[in-house]
């Protein structure tokens, strides 16, 4: 009846990790009493959990994000205080609990913290840049989010009911395997990539459709923000990269469920295919991650230093470049897996080959920052830190590249050091550019800024004490993962990046308290223009927050920087003569209740409840279906409603909100012009 | 795409004999045993590739002109990146299994 | 009134963009799919000589069955086309006969294929036996799925054609359902080319 589900699934086997259940609990029942206790289920579940509207579900993802940046980080900070007093003892940790808390570190980071991250905050953004009312398709776009939601939960569940992989973020065969790995672990760690990866790849094809469907009348390729660009080349490597997740995934799943030999040791598997496979998308992947950020950081660096973004069309080829590079250079992840000098030499140099395009963008911010009027908002302030701090973990890429110097560092903590050092500031100090960007556009005031330079700060600070150690411990021999340690030289460095780790959850506290100032005192930051940092992008068009709709009137573009030379024209902020009436999506209820069965069903499928596996399939196919043969998914906001929402806005507009654009006005436009060359 | 665009019976009916002939080729050489070692899988490759123009041309109506090119540019990318992962993937994997034996 | 023939001409615009979104997005979803098929080719092709001590290949393939299912599916992408022609002529009856035909040809297919796989387990080469054969069955499985998915989908168009005529959601349904049903056939040339005729010989 309930497959290999009994009492013992219970974490008992020691206090940390009962610990560990019992704050999941609380947490959760926590939550579940506070909504009870403001009454919200019900605004909960109509206004945000079923509707289909791109900015909320946005707003979710970066909810869920940093939810799932905390769970993670509390793994990082266990894993530093292990390693910090584990020399020649067995510290806190039992080696079984130590495993499994590296495994869901880098499960939760790279699946449940960047990946919602960066859809978040391409949901809010990306169809207002690109003067779109709503993605491509809405209702898929919730799906999505629930399934990502859904693989999430399987993670916070194995806190409580059994156990989680202990095979690494990575979960290479045979030790994945049914034959050493035989508990539910690594199938929970299988089944919440499964779902969370299907979500993505349902993302990745809507915001390519949305991108190249949606776009406003004179808005051109070459004319789209670059972070409508770096969105829709990841969205094409999503689409693309994920299905090799699903493949490998599904690989391990029936190896271990059904038997198969697809990696195993004996009956003609081969488990190097499972690295081959993995890294397919793997790569892909880092890119993935990375390029929003680059997005993100292009329109920050504009903005905050009051110039046209330096060399947009080679930003936009060398963004494209990294894209198709990034699957050409797989292999580099398994050099020492015994290819042919031969085999690791192409891939090695394709590695070093992207280097350069990445190096371009570099250049590119530095000219769009050289001679600008810089102002140092906490967004321009994690870019600039970026570039100081991704130089060095680009420069130790490049040395990894290498194929004999990989076979000295290979699974040693420089690894761990790079592969941070590419993904903390390349992705999310870019993911924190944009919550302080764009957050008065979700929300309608603006973050504090004091606690968010002190976060800056605390990461930044933090970032270096944790992860230089780890490079010399790399250098010193250490490996990766190690529970305890018999060497007294590499103490000291393990200390340093311990504390390194409390540095940066004191940077966590500082977002948890920018969040909560500035929520408290919403009513002095409010951004009543929809424009607060005087912005170039079509997104400062809207309201903050925009309407349902985004655009009263869909907007015609002549300029990469769309909305600044609207203000330049004098066409911003204008009423036009005649609304017409909007067709919107309706919200639906099945998303959420899509992503709840597929939750039911890889939970089943973890503990091998085969019933309600098969239950939970038929069901998602009837909401499928029941859902396919709609006809009537859409409402219209009638042109007199768009009207009274639209004046409402426009009347708060005194002349005094807008910015003043005559430094930016063409030669001899604005009397006595100051600043010609500098639009 | 264009499906309001006219299509014939006979568009179908040329693609489906064609799709026939490079069937049986590779099928009628395999069967009979005509030829041996390398050519024969020359041979059922260009078939194979041959014939998937021919759906592509015939039954999905790919055609460079009236196509949208977005249709085409994901068409394309994806073949290059089968080309990569496949080619790859095999260059590895034989790669590791000549060097094990 | 004038309201109302406004929001519905909206609406109507409104419906034609979302359909030509849906196509280009179903598109590029079948790129996906490729990639994954792609991807089980690769594997099928690094294991395929990894019999362990099961059956080989040249055991278990008999190009006779294959040949039958070869030309179970090419016949019935062109059916489906058939049906297509009919479609953009406004002849709902004549489409809901193809699509039928197309659906038997389907049927027997899937029907061919569960034989096969059932004779092979029968003589003892299960998908657990050796490398070769998880990947061979997990291949041909998951190709078979899609035509099962294929197969259900031509049931619910033929009601829906039934139901609602050939209205224009219904249309773009049924061009995408031909675009799946093409694509599933030019993956089993793949099949044949890669899997049977290098497998027997």
């Amino acid at each position: 009846m309930l497959g290999r589900l009994t009492v013992e699934a219970i974490p008992l086997y020691s206090w940390v990790a009962m610990g560990g259940a019992l704050v999941t609990l609380g947490g959760g029942l926590a939550v579940f009493l506070l909504i009870t206790y403001l009454r919200a289920w019900k605004v909960l579940w109509t206004d945000w959990m079923t509707s289909v509207d791109h900015k909320k579900i946005g707003i979710m993802y970066v909810v869920l994000a940093l939810v799932m940046l905390v769970r993670g980080f509390v793994d990082a900070l266990m894993m530093r205080a292990q390693q910090a007093i584990a020399l020649n003892s067995e510290g806190y940790l039992p080696p079984e609990h130590f495993e499994q808390i590296f495994s869901s570190h880098g499960t939760i980071m790279i699946f449940f913290v960047a990946m919602p991250f960066l859809t978040g905050l391409i949901n809010i953004i990306v169809p207002q840049q690109i003067g779109a009312r709503d993605v491509a398709f809405p209702f898929l776009n919730s799906v999505s989010l629930w399934l990502t939601a859904a693989g999430a939960g399987l993670v916070l569940v194995s806190l409580v009911i059994g156990k989680f992989s202990t095979a690494g973020w990575t979960g290479y065969p045979p030790y994945s395997g049914i034959e050493y790995n035989p508990g539910v672990g690594v199938d929970y760690w299988i089944w919440a990539l499964a779902v969370s990866g299907i979500g993505s790849t349902l993302s990745g094809i809507n915001f390519i459709v949305t991108i190249v469907k949606n776009r406003c009348p004179g808005m051109t390729y070459m004319r789209m923000p670059l972070f409508t660009w770096t969105t829709l080349c990841i969205s094409v490597l999503i689409a693309f990269a994920f299905p090799a997740l699903t493949v490998v995934a599904v690989q391990l799943a029936l190896d271990r469920t059904l038997g198969f030999h697809f990696f195993t040791n004996g009956d003609g598997g081969n488990m190097m295919m499972f690295a081959n496979l993995l890294w397919i998308w793997g790569h892909p992947e880092v890119y993935i991650l990375v390029l929003p950020a680059f997005g993100i950081f292009s329109e920050v660096v504009a903005t905050f230093s009051r110039k046209r973004l330096f060399g947009y069309k080679s930003l936009v080829y060398a963004t494209a470049c990294i894209a198709i590079l990034s699957f050409t250079v797989w292999l580099h992840h398994f050099f020492t897996m015994g290819s042919s000098a031969n085999v690791n030499a192409v891939f090695g140099i394709a590695t070093m080959i992207i280097a350069v395009p990445t190096g371009v963008k570099i250049f590119d911010w530095l000219f769009t920052m050289y001679r600008g009027r810089i102002e140092f908002h906490p967004a321009m302030v994690y870019t600039i830190g970026f570039m100081v701090t991704f130089v060095i973990g680009g420069v130790t890429g490049v040395l990894l590249a290498l194929p004999p110097a990989d076979y000295l560092m290979h699974n040693s903590t420089f690894l761990v050091a790079h592969f941070h050092n590419m993904l903390i500031p390349g992705a999310l100090f870019g993911y924190f550019a944009g919550l302080n960007y764009w957050f008065p556009k979700a929300f309608g005031f603006k973050l504090n800024a004091k606690w968010g330079i002190r976060s800056f700060w605390f990461w930044l600070i933090g970032f270096y004490l944790a992860f230089m150690p780890l490079y010399v411990l790399g250098f010193m021999g250490m490996s990766r993962r190690m529970e305890h340690y018999a060497d007294p030289n590499w103490q000291p460095y393990l200390i340093v990046a311990a504390i390194g780790a409390l540095c940066v959850l004191c940077g966590i506290a500082c977002i948890g308290i920018q969040l909560y100032v500035s929520a408290k005192n919403w009513g002095s930051a409010r951004d009543v223009t929809g424009d607060p940092w005087n912005g170039r992008t079509l997104e400062w068009a809207t309201s903050s927050p925009p309407a349902a709709y985004n655009f009263a009137i869909v907007p015609e573009v002549r300029d990469v920087d769309a909305f600044h030379d609207m203000k330049i024209q004098g066409t911003a902020y204008q009423s036009p003569l005649q609304y017409e009436d909007i067709v919107m999506p309706k919200s639906s209820g099945i998303g959420p209740i899509l992503g709840a069965l597929a939750f039911v069903l890889g939970f089943a499928m973890v503990w091998y409840i085969w019933w309600l596996a098969a239950l939970c399939l038929v069901l998602c196919l009837v909401c499928a279906g029941v859902r396919a043969c709609d006809d009537n998914s859409d409402f219209v906001i009638p042109a007199s409603e768009v009207a009274r929402l639209e004046n409402a806005r426009l009347a708060q507009i005194t002349p005094a909100d807008m910015h003043d654009m005559r430094d930016f006005m063409p030669r001899g436009a604005a009397s006595g012009s100051v600043l010609q060359g500098r639009v | 795409m264009n499906h309001t665009a006219e299509r014939s019976l006979t568009t179908y009916l040329t693609g489906f004999v064609l799709a026939v002939i490079l069937t049986a080729i590779p099928f009628a050489l395999v069967w009979g045993g005509l030829l041996t070692g390398m050519a024969v899988y020359i041979v059922i490759a260009v078939a194979a590739i041959l014939q998937v123009i021919v759906h592509l041309v015939f039954f999905l109506h790919i055609d460079l002109k009236s196509t949208p090119s977005e249709n085409l540019f994901f068409l394309a990318f994806a073949a290059i990146l089968i080309c990569i992962m496949v080619g790859g993937s095999l260059w590895i994997m034989m790669d590791l299994h000549h060097r094990m034996t | 009134m004038t309201d109302t023939t406004v929001s519905g001409n909206v609406l109507e615009h409104e419906e034609k963009k979302s359909l030509n979104s849906r196509e280009f997005g179903f598109w590029v979803y079948l790129m996906t799919d490729a990639i994954i098929f792609a991807l089980l080719f690769a594997t099928y092709v690094v294991l395929s000589k990894n019999s362990a001590a099961g059956p080989t290949s040249k055991d278990v393939f008999e190009l006779s069955h294959t040949a039958g299912e070869t030309a179970l599916l090419l016949l019935s992408s062109l059916t489906f086309g058939i049906a297509t022609i009919a479609m953009t002529a406004g002849q709902t009856l004549r489409v809901v006969q193809w699509l039928l035909v197309t659906l038997l040809l389907g049927l027997g297919f899937l029907a061919m294929e569960l034989i096969e796989f059932h004779g092979m387990i029968a003589q003892g080469a299960g998908p657990q036996v050796s490398g070769f054969l998880s990947a061979f069955f997990t291949l041909i499985g998951t190709h078979g799925l899609h035509v099962a998915f294929g197969v259900i989908g031509i049931c619910v168009m033929i009601g829906q054609v039934l139901v609602k005529g050939l209205s224009l959601p219904v249309r773009s349904r049924l061009f995408r359902l031909g675009l799946f049903w093409h694509f599933l056939d030019i993956v089993w040339i793949g099949i044949f080319s890669v899997v049977y005729l290098p497998g027997v010989m």
